[in-house]
């Protein structure tokens, strides 16, 4: 199970949605062992598709440096699907770097933008709960 | 020449669980060869058998991605600190099917 704080969660869904009509994607910082997510860190999408993102590889390691100053991990990362549904595609699972991480999906496909987590290992996909609190 | 490597956490595991390790070399792919053969399972991990970086890791010296340096030959000094992350991508389109040209 994923635990999103609200303001991760509206930072995330603003993320995508301010990357339209490109696909949007960021980190997630937390604590590893619950799975509580702390900070978000929307990173650019070096991309700049529609159908495909990559992390800026310096925002991401600041993040990363940011996340373990704070006694923290990159725990998991989210991504938009601007036309299809938040469920990952085969190029997500290819290259989904880390079986420890969460794999958020945010679909802008509807009105409303859907949240969903998954787990990735080799190409297993299995889909989690997430949470959202006001914390 | 001892150079600290910060490891990302999918490869801690094959280094002990260490999160940062220490290798000699004088430029980042002699550091990066030195420490496979410190830690055999990190082998084939961050450099391919052909000596190239692997697609799917980003290298940094301090705070520069190499492929922006000297990629592999670039040069390291003691007070360098190499970062190893797995390159984060994916994306709605099956690259599967449909490889771009």
């Amino acid at each position: 199970m994923l635990h999103l704080t609200d303001a991760v969660y509206h930072q995330m869904v603003a993320h995508c949605l301010t990357g339209l009509p490109d696909e949007a994607c960021g980190l997630l910082g937390g604590d590893p062992g619950t799975a509580a997510v702390v900070t978000c860190y929307p990173t650019r999408n070096v991309a700049a598709s529609a159908k495909l993102y990559t992390v800026d590889p310096k925002e991401h390691l600041r993040a990363d440096r940011d996340a373990e100053s704070a006694g923290l991990s990159i725990i998991g990362v989210f991504h938009s699907h601007t036309h299809t549904e938040a469920y990952p595609s085969p190029t997500d699972v290819t290259q989904a770097p880390d079986p420890t991480w969460h794999y958020v999906l945010v679909s802008l496909r509807d009105i409303r933008p859907v949240v969903r987590s998954y787990r990735i290992e080799g190409d297993v996909i299995a889909e989690e709960p997430v949470t959202v609190s006001s914390r | 020449m001892s150079v600290t490597v910060h490891l990302p956490t999918v490869l801690r595991s094959h280094a002990g669980g260490a999160k940062d390790v220490t290798a000699d070399g004088a430029t980042v792919g002699e550091v990066l060869t030195a420490l496979a053969s410190e830690y055999p399972g990190l082998s084939g991990q961050v450099i391919n058998g052909d000596g190239t970086l692997h697609k799917f890791v980003n290298v940094y010296v301090n705070d520069d991605d190499v492929r922006y340096l000297s990629a592999l030959d670039t040069p390291v000094t003691d007070s360098d600190e190499v970062s190893i992350l797995p390159a984060v991508a994916g994306g709605a389109v099956d690259l599967s099917r449909s490889l771009p040209r």
